[in-house]
């Protein structure tokens, strides 16, 4: 049985726990034996786009420590496989051998299931409903993800309404986030908009930190539209209990 | 840049940064109506950028062959333009460019100058330069003229005026017009046309930029859609073509390859209406062209940027795709920048080209989307220049960075050992996750609070 470590992430720890969990029972029902290596804690992509390469190789390290010998790494997010897989290599020259073998094995979820386990029926009903998709930047650009989390939803029986732009920017951004406030909160506007468009009745992410940013923006203003959902809470809703 | 007069002119949208310009932008509620239209060139753009993938790969070889012997390119291209009759100047700084070409007008007692839509000009602040040495300087891309009337800058490199609508640029010319002129694109283009061709025809000069140098042949490139171009090189007595070190391409024949992956990036179009090819000035027997050609080759601290990690910058052929298609330029348009180069490559190229004298809040204000990266033809991975640079600037010995610095070390430290790690989420749990700092989240997002109980510890309970 293939087996996946758990790479949670800090916001899903810390913010999402049924989430996290939510991925436990994804990756289990598409056959996947799921451990949880209990050291890891964040994998420095926040001191990154802070420009702070020194503090975000200290946490590159200890992630490269927790994480080798596992056959598969896998996360609820787009944004964090791809700074292992994008940004580990510049960070840590000095273990370049393990840093590319780390990246190779780190998947986002629904790469992990399209990609090693080339499922895209687990078992999941979703009839009825329909999902429209945010293509969250890091996850498309860095690991030109989309299909698989396409096909998953198709498989369960989910009805797909594109957005104008779905692979544009949602504003999020991390640090942009609080440093650009009017411009970062227009895209989520724009990007909430155009999902209001498609009268979907979920939008579905691969990333926390934009569906966060969305939702707390949508929770704001107390707005219509398509829930922010993330593909894993919406997949495992459809699982037998 | 800093020094030679550019900051703070012509901008039209107000704030100290790119923070309070940005937002002073998205609450513009005329200029939010003017960047619709960047909509439909985003998908021109993207229909054209889908159409030549491995056109990509040729040009990025190109343009990187080129930079790994930028010197000897340029040499190359000196002796053979010299060959051609041309004379060629070189300026390590935007001062001894602007004198270059303001002691070549005085010695030729040039009245008007013709200038056709140029960067490198921009960059240099030349249009100012003659103004205020008693030259009039007429810009004569229909954009650029709208925006030369109104005393602004190009908030686009491409479409200078995009940031204006219809009704706006109606309100310019008719001032400038002193008659009503009505809302209507073919009459203000009409009325634009008479008057610039009076001035094409009074002009002792003709000032342009270059897209690209052939260094086989000593050809200098022009691409443009108005007939401007061609204009100001064939009309006036004498041309004076300014372009930065990376206009250089080793062969004519790497033009089938990078001039349409340039308009169709920059417009959608396979070729622009005019691509204007000038080898030497008039020749004995030669019915068109001036009787001097000189060539300003402009360094502005590009060469120091060889061998460094931002040398990819100077691949840069402005296309302008990036603009397009970047979420933040879309929102807040070109002069939130408050530089003569905005967008992604704006960013990058903004605090290099000032030695970090201007413009390094700039890649502060980008969602790292990486849609430039993907969107640039000759593949610049702009969104990882853009976190380079943030590493960069401010200063590390700046106190600004100093202070953070430190925090974030203190961070990734405590971070480092899941002990760690566990106390300071324990924290964050007991104060709700309310913490400084987080205002300008919550003026305009619900914020999530941290779960009672973290995933380890559920794991730990229900799995370990």
């Amino acid at each position: 049985m293939p087996t996946a470590a758990l790479f949670v992430t800090c916001v899903a720890d810390q913010c999402f726990p049924d989430t996290a969990m939510a991925t436990v029972r994804v990756l289990e029902a598409a056959g996947a034996q799921v451990v949880f290596p209990a050291a890891q804690t964040c994998c420095g992509q926040p001191a990154v786009t802070a420009g702070e390469p020194d503090a975000a190789a200290r946490l590159a390290r200890h992630h490269l420590d927790v994480f080798a010998g596992y056959e598969a790494i896998v996360a609820p997010s787009g944004s964090c496989a791809a700074m292992v897989r994008h940004h580990y290599a510049k960070l840590l020259p000095d273990r370049r051998a393990e840093v590319d073998a780390l990246a190779a094995r780190t998947f986002e979820l629904t790469q992990y299931l399209g990609d090693v386990l080339r499922v895209d029926d687990i078992g999941a009903r979703l009839d009825g409903t329909s999902v429209t998709v945010h293509d969250a930047c890091h996850g498309l650009r860095n690991l030109r993800l989309g299909a698989s989390l396409r096909a998953l939803l198709t498989k369960a029986g989910a009805t797909i309404v594109e957005m104008t732009e779905p692979d544009t920017c949602c504003g999020f951004g991390g640090v942009f986030a609080l440093a650009y406030p009017e411009v970062s909160t227009q895209l989520a506007d724009t990007k909430l908009a155009h999902g209001r468009e498609t009268s979907a009745q979920y939008l579905v992410s691969t990333d926390l930190a934009c569906l966060m940013h969305l939702d707390g923006r949508r929770e704001h203003e107390h707005a219509a539209g398509p829930r922010p959902i993330h593909v894993a809470d919406l997949l495992a809703s459809g699982l037998p209990a | 840049m800093t020094g030679h007069g550019m900051t703070g002119h012509g901008i039209t949208t107000p704030g100290r940064d790119f923070r309070e310009r940005g937002a002073h932008a998205v609450a513009d509620t005329e200029l939010q109506h003017a960047l619709r239209n960047l909509d439909r060139r985003l998908r021109t753009a993207q229909e054209s950028a889908t159409a030549h993938p491995d056109w990509k790969d040729r040009a990025a070889a190109i343009r990187r062959e080129t930079l790994r012997d930028l010197d000897g390119w340029l040499d190359r291209l000196e002796a053979k333009l010299t060959e051609n009759g041309v004379q060629v100047h070189r300026a390590a700084t935007p001062e001894e460019a602007r004198r270059i070409v303001l002691d070549l007008a005085r010695a030729r007692n040039a009245k008007t100058v013709v200038k056709s839509k140029s960067m490198a000009t921009e960059e240099i602040d030349l249009g100012n330069a003659l103004e205020a040495a008693g030259i009039r300087s007429i810009e004569t891309d229909l954009g650029e003229y709208i925006v030369q009337l109104a005393g602004e800058r190009p908030s686009h490199m491409i479409t200078p005026a995009i940031h204006k609508t219809l009704p706006q640029i109606r309100d310019v010319l008719a001032h400038e017009a002193g008659k009503d002129l009505p809302v209507n694109r073919e009459a203000l283009t009409a009325w634009t046309r008479e008057r610039l061709r009076a001035e094409f025809l009074r002009a002792d000069l003709g000032i342009t930029g270059v897209n690209f140098a052939a260094a086989d042949t000593g050809t200098l490139v022009l691409v443009t859609n108005e007939g401007n171009g061609r204009f100001c090189t064939t009309v006036p007595r004498v041309h004076i073509a300014v372009m930065p070190i990376e206009k250089v391409v080793p062969r004519l024949a790497d033009l089938s390859v990078l001039l349409p992956l340039l308009t169709s990036h920059a417009t959608g179009q396979p070729l622009t209406n005019y691509v204007t090819m000038l080898t030497g000035p008039r020749r004995a027997g030669e019915l068109d062209g001036p009787d001097e050609l000189h060539v300003v080759i402009l360094d502005n601290r590009r060469s120091a940027l060889l061998g460094t990690k931002y040398e990819e910058m100077l691949a840069c052929i402005r296309c302008g795709a990036c603009l397009n298609v970047c979420p933040v330029y879309r929102n807040v348009s070109g002069h939130a920048y408050d530089a003569v180069y905005s967008g992604p490559m704006g960013k990058v190229l903004t605090p290099l080209l000032s030695g970090g004298a201007e413009g390094t809040d700039l890649p502060y204000g980008s969602s790292l989307c990486h849609a430039c990266s993907d969107a640039c033809p000759v593949k610049i991975p702009l969104g990882d220049l853009i976190i380079e640079l943030r590493a960069d600037y401010p200063a590390a010995s700046s106190p600004a960075r100093r202070g953070r610095r430190a925090a974030w070390n203190a961070w990734a430290r405590a971070w480092s050992t899941p002990r760690g790690y566990r106390l300071t989420t324990a924290a964050a749990r007991l104060t709700r996750g309310r913490a400084p700092g987080l205002g300008a989240w919550t003026r305009t997002r619900v914020i999530p609070r941290p779960a009672r109980e973290p995933f380890r510890d559920r794991w730990a309970r229900e799995r370990g």
